[in-house]
């Protein structure tokens, strides 16, 4: 059977699909056979506790870590297999905000939000300056931070730059690891009004992880719980809090006692 | 116990290999960035201007120390033959030929390479370069191709700077110490300088540059582990990229001089 008779089958392409990730890290297994859709024009939350493996199911995704095993495809196409230029064209469709913000120190924040734009030629310098003003002002930033150097700025303010960064270009895939951890309540529901906002309104496709419930299902359409490696439950993030499953529920409600035992002294 | 020994050893040797071969590659792929564009003139610039010009004090100091040194070293031995006329001739010769682009390129190799691997280091441990490449920038052509080719320009730079300060630390021992008069010591220089020499100098200190940006970039780019990762990187820059202009230096030589 031909792919494009497969797909047809299937119903529309989605926008991501990943089969069979796998990835180790030494002995350690840390993804053991994802499989993940994303639709175009909607967003996925993706929960799990700390080091279930979040990030590293990110990266692969984005083709910044090489999985040992599976596929992932973007609009149908494979990135790790297509020619560089191919996956330079994917790449320059795609933002991202990294856990740690991962803004360059060396560039003032102004051109750390502008650097997409810049590095594509869309804009000269002056207009770039002007559409970071802009979108700093999106994530509650003035204008006048845009002069400061990241290593100036409080966590909170560099993670709002980091998401500033991440949908200057306004691309049509963006991805979010943790956007609203370590933001004030008020601020943390700023953000998940503008991630929505990117989904809603511009039509991108959104992957975001987060250890926050409320914002979970404030920006996900989808939800899905990683834990020991695999994809244990898939549904609608409306459904997180009353999923039926009983690891799922232990970790949306923060329970101690449950199926997942918790690695501690022993 | 025998087996051991020798399986202990092919894995050395394997690894030696593999580090080696995953060298190769890399410095193959920054030279390959740097012929094709999109280019980054600005960042050449910056990178010039760090390794070059920032480098000039302390190679300006070595030189000329070097110079006074070897004018002292000179006169003394070749006194034993009666030779101190031959000094000013051996001040120059070894000044272009060695001294400028091994003790410069040794400088530089800890100022600079160690101050690249710390900072692409930083910048792989911290995701960084991961961020690059998601805006629209391929990290290699960004941050590994604009310092090659700047360790390529920037060095030679230097090393003209070095022969001059040199020869005239040489020339300051030579008058005012040793009692050499002043003219005649200058015209000895120039007749035993040939163009060959210098030049091949500054050959030598095109590939130590390229050496000394390469291990920065190498072990800053591939380095792993939060700050102790990054302080490996940095020790393993300098060490190598050392080790590397001394044995070049050799071959280079042995290439160019021995005929
Ligand atoms: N580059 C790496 N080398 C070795 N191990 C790694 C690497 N990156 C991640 N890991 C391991 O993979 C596991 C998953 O890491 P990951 O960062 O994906 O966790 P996470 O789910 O994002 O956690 P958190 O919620 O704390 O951010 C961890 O156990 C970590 O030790
Ligand atoms: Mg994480």
């Amino acid at each position: 059977m031909s792919a494009t008779v497969q797909r047809a089958m299937s119903g529309p392409v989605p926008k991501i699909r990943v089969r069979g990730l796998r990835k180790a890290f030494g002995g350690k297994l840390v993804l053991d056979g994802i499989d993940l859709d994303v639709m175009p024009g909607t967003s996925t939350v993706v929960i799990g506790g700390s080091g279930s493996g979040k990030s590293v199911l990110i990266k692969c995704i984005l083709g910044l870590i090489e999985p040992d095993a599976g596929s992932v495809e973007i609009d149908g196409k494979s990135l790790l297999d297509s020619p560089a230029r191919d996956r330079a064209a994917a790449r320059a469709r795609i933002g991202m905000l990294f856990q740690n913000g991962a803004l360059f120190d060396s560039l003032p924040v102004w051109e750390n939000v502008a650097f997409g734009l810049l590095a594509q030629n869309r804009v000269s310098r002056p207009e770039a300056k002007a559409k970071a003003a802009e979108v700093l002002s999106q994530v509650g930033l003035a204008a006048s931070v845009g002069d400061l150097s990241p290593a100036e700025l409080s966590g909170g303010m560099q993670k709002r730059v980091a998401l500033a960064r991440a949908i200057a270009a306004q691309p049509d895939m963006l991805f979010f690891d943790e956007p609203t951890t370590g933001l004030d309540p008020i601020m943390g529901a700023v953000i998940d009004g503008l991630i929505v906002d990117c989904v809603k309104r511009l039509g991108s496709t959104a992957i975001a992880i987060t250890h926050d419930m409320a914002s979970a299902q404030r920006i996900g359409d989808r939800a899905a719980m990683l834990l020991k490696g695999k994809l244990i439950w898939q549904g609608d993030a409306s459904a997180l809090l009353d999923s039926g499953n009983d690891a799922v529920d232990q970790f949306t409600h923060g329970r101690r006692d449950g199926p997942i035992q918790m690695e501690l002294r022993r | 116990m025998l087996l051991d020994l020798v399986a202990a050893l092919g894995r050395v040797l394997l690894g030696a290999c593999q580090s080696a071969g995953s060298l190769a590659l890399f410095a193959l792929a920054g030279l390959s960035h740097v012929l094709r564009p999109p280019y980054y003139p600005r960042l050449v610039l910056a990178a010039v201007a760090e390794m070059g010009f920032f480098s000039l004090p302390v190679v300006a100091l070595t030189a000329i120390f070097t110079g006074m040194v070897l004018a002292l070293q000179a006169s003394t031995a070749l006194s034993r033959f009666s030779a101190e006329s031959a000094s000013a001739s051996l001040v120059v010769l070894s000044v272009t030929r060695e001294l400028g682009p091994v003790l410069a390129g040794l400088m530089v190799a800890g100022r600079v390479g160690a101050a690249t691997a710390a900072e692409l280091g930083t910048m792989r441990v911290t995701d960084q370069i991961d961020a690059l490449s998601t805006l629209s920038t391929v990290p290699m052509k960004y941050l590994v191709a604009p310092r090659l080719l700047a360790g390529i320009i920037a060095l030679p730079l230097l090393v003209v700077v070095a022969d001059i300060l040199g020869v005239l630390g040489g020339f300051i021992i030579a008058t005012l110490k040793l009692g050499f008069n002043g003219p005649t010591y200058i015209v000895a220089t120039l007749n035993h300088l040939e163009t060959a020499d210098v030049t091949l100098g500054l050959v030598k200190a095109a590939v130590f540059g390229f050496l000394i940006a390469l291990m920065g970039c190498y072990h800053g780019y591939n380095s792993k582990g939060g700050a102790q990762g990054v302080g490996a990187a940095t020790t393993m820059a300098v060490v190598t990229a050392s080790v590397l202009i001394l044995a070049f230096d050799y071959v280079l030589s042995e290439l160019f001089f021995v005929r």
